[in-house]
């Protein structure tokens, strides 16, 4: 993953609450095998008429919105199915960062695997933001920050491994497989102690 | 012996899989005892492996079905699956060839043994207590019902759990649900998993693992206790558990992958010990009575919107209450009785099981499914379909005018083909009432067993129990005719 520092971007806005990854790239879309090239099936639900054309009152579709990098939306975004095929539609729309007064556990999680930045602000500050969109942001991972384009800074919760992952870029499977030692340590304690599916799993 | 301060049936689970702790700036590595794998959210994962040229860690850990875009027709006279696109069929080929080359057992279409990987798993007793699950699949808390830690990952993580049989995790916090008093008759535990998450709300759980404690949990059976367990998701949580007790071992018992003789006896006997200890603290408890429960429906577009059956849609809301009213074409203060519906559907991994079905088929039972309605019943297992129709289950569906279809995932996610059209409405005991969740335009309304056939029956949505006091006329006739 590159590193992740800082972002400037304008806002693109989803008022709705309780946006669920179905929304964000409908079930038919998932018969894929690829993760790159989602993007032309994100949000299609709201981005298409019945008739499959473009729904120009849409917020993605309308042109002062081409290239904004950062989305606020409506509480408890990303909720629903686990498909990581939702970040991969996002950040293939050229998100960078998603801002909502809450945000889905499993979709917070896909999201910064896939330099996709959840960032979490209480709601008076993400009511005004719904208000304003196309404003343009900045973004500071570093000291975790958001600052409005009146020079109001406003900082947001980021778990400290979540942050140097990005900044630093780190790859969490190879973090994970340098505890090779440890995962084998833990397996041989187990083996003498587990009813488990080790020994069973091959019964059949 | 050094005493230990008294923890939750989850501090357990969590605590004897920590391959390392967590500290301030790194999370928990856990280890999983159990992967389950499908064909939508695994191909990726594989991919990312071959980069890497990584092996699988623990291939006998990870076992696979085929579900999602699995086709729900028999195989055409061709000898062919037949599946709703090229790209569909690729899927399951990739999961089979991936699966083959990394040594992972595969439930395929030959095995008695395929179903929806929720379905599967406890069927065979590859699910067992005390043990950490995941799934690329957001309801793999139904396994919780066993006292599993079982939760969804992103695909991410599935080629995490495959290199590494473990997951980077922060310890979520704990919501105790206790629910105590007996259920009414023709209440059942998907109205008891509506109701609570409708006093919880769809963002009720977030960051929690929810355990459900209480009398009227305790007197479940164990496909009820995975039907609550299920949609634990719906209210956002993380994993939803439920402790083991006599009725999970009895469940267990005699399932080909769990220990047999003596062997079981210990695996008992250590399994006892997953369950919360007086006096254990939870970071927030929520307590329900049974009595308040009815049969009970979603009438918006996420499962927190629920009302009683007997209950009208609000008449007044604020924005999002408004959008879902409009996308399901009701009419503030409508009531939720006498609306025409298009489409009935039993199945998914929340309702699919054998129980669900000899439900379903009490009230298909001679009588028939109403002109209007295209109803379809999915098993969600080679067993359960098999089980089903050595009690005759198919041909009362059958018999009634519904479709009786092989397992898979169906019109729950509605990528096979199996769809609802736009604008129909369709009663369905899936999990997940998403806009366009049964295809682009459906509006569905979730609802229990019982009231699918009910409304099947009736061609509108209707409560289930008139249709019920006529059973034990109907089961008398048949123990006389005996
Ligand atoms: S039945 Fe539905 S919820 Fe269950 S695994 Fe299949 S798609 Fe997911």
């Amino acid at each position: 993953m590159r590193p992740f520092t800082e972002l400037t971007s304008r806002t693109v806005v989803l008022r709705e609450r309780n946006i669920d990854t179905d929304q964000i790239i409908p079930a038919r879309f998932l018969t894929t095998t690829q993760r790159q090239g989602l993007g032309q099936f994100a949000f299609n639900d709201w981005r298409r008429l019945p008739d499959g054309s473009l729904n120009p009152d849409f917020a993605f579709n309308r042109a002062e919105n081409a290239g904004a990098g950062i989305l606020v939306a409506g509480r408890n975004f990303g909720c629903g199915s686990s498909r990581e095929h939702a970040p991969w539609a996002l950040a293939d729309l050229g998100l960078r960062a998603v801002i909502s007064a809450e945000i889905a556990d499993i979709f917070r999680s896909n999201a910064l695997k896939n330099g996709l930045l959840p960032i979490v602000l209480d709601e008076s500050v993400v009511d005004e933001l719904l208000e304003r969109p196309g404003i343009e942001l900045h973004i500071d991972i570093a000291d975790r920050s958001v600052t409005l384009p009146g020079g109001s800074r406003v900082e947001f919760p980021l778990d400290a491994f979540a942050r140097t992952c990005l900044l630093e870029g780190v790859d969490q499977l190879g973090y994970l497989l340098r505890q090779d030692e440890a995962i084998s340590r833990f397996e041989s304690t187990r083996a003498t102690h587990s009813p488990s599916n080790q020994e069973f799993v091959h019964a059949s | 012996m050094t005493s230990q301060a008294p923890r939750t049936l989850f501090d357990k689970l969590w605590d004897a899989h920590l391959v390392t702790s967590e500290s301030e700036t790194a999370p928990a590595t856990l280890y999983i005892d159990l992967h389950l794998i499908h064909e939508v959210t695994s191909p990726q994962a594989f991919a990312e492996l071959d980069e890497r040229n990584l092996p699988v860690r623990r291939p006998e850990l990870t076992k696979g079905t085929l579900d999602h875009s699995t086709p729900t027709l028999p195989v055409g006279a061709d000898g062919q699956h037949p599946y709703v696109n090229a790209e569909a069929r690729a899927q399951v080929d990739k999961l089979r060839e991936n699966c083959m080359r990394f040594g992972v057992e595969l439930f395929d279409y030959d095995s008695p043994q395929r179903g929806i990987v929720h379905v599967m798993g406890p069927e065979l007793g590859l699910t067992q207590p005390g043990q950490t699950i995941v799934c690329g699949d957001s309801h793999t808390a139904t396994h919780g019902a066993f006292g599993a830690l079982a939760f969804g990952i992103g695909t991410s993580e599935v080629g995490h759990v495959l290199a590494t049989q473990c997951l980077l995790q922060r310890k979520p916090k704990t919501l105790s649900i206790t629910i105590d008093g007996a259920l009414a008759t023709g209440v059942s535990a998907k109205d008891l998993i509506l109701h609570v998450i409708g006093v919880i709300g769809v963002n009720g759980g977030t960051g929690h693992v929810i355990e459900y404690r209480g009398s009227t949990i305790r007197a479940l059976s164990m496909e009820q206790r995975m039907t609550v367990c299920n949609m634990s998701i719906e209210a956002g949580a993380r994993a939803g558990l439920i402790a083991p007790d006599e009725v999970t071992f009895n469940y267990l018992r005699g399932r080909p992958r769990v220990p047999q003789g003596a062997a079981f006896d210990s695996a008992v006997a250590q399994w006892r010990g997953f369950g919360t200890d007086e006096g254990a603290r939870f970071d927030r408890e929520v307590r329900i009575d049974a009595a308040d429960i009815q049969p009970t429906v979603t009438w918006g577009t996420h499962p927190g919107q629920v009302a009683a059956i007997a209950a009208h849609v609000p008449a007044s809301g604020d924005g999002d209450q408004a959008k879902a009213l409009d996308y399901m074409g009701w009419q503030a203060g409508q009531a939720l009785a006498g609306r025409p519906v298009d489409v009935v559907f039993v199945g998914s991994c929340t309702n699919s099981r054998l129980s669900d079905l000899r439900e379903t088929a009490s009230v298909l039972r001679g009588r028939h499914v109403h002109p209007r309605v295209r109803m379809l019943v999915v098993p969600g297992s080679e067993q359960v379909k098999r089980e089903a129709e050595a009690e005759g289950i198919d041909q009362i569906v059958r018999a009634a005018g519904a479709e009786w279809r092989e397992p898979g995932c169906s019109m729950c996610i509605a990528m096979n083909g199996d769809l609802v059209g736009p604008g129909q409405l369709a009663v369905s005991t899936s999990n997940r009432n998403f806009e366009g969740r049964q295809g682009k335009g459906a509006r569905t309304v979730l609802a229990s067993p019982l009231t699918a056939a009910a409304c099947a029956v009736a061609g509108e949505i209707t409560d289930p129990r008139p249709y019920l006091t006529t059973l034990p006329a109907q089961l008398a006739e048949t123990l006389e005719v005996a």
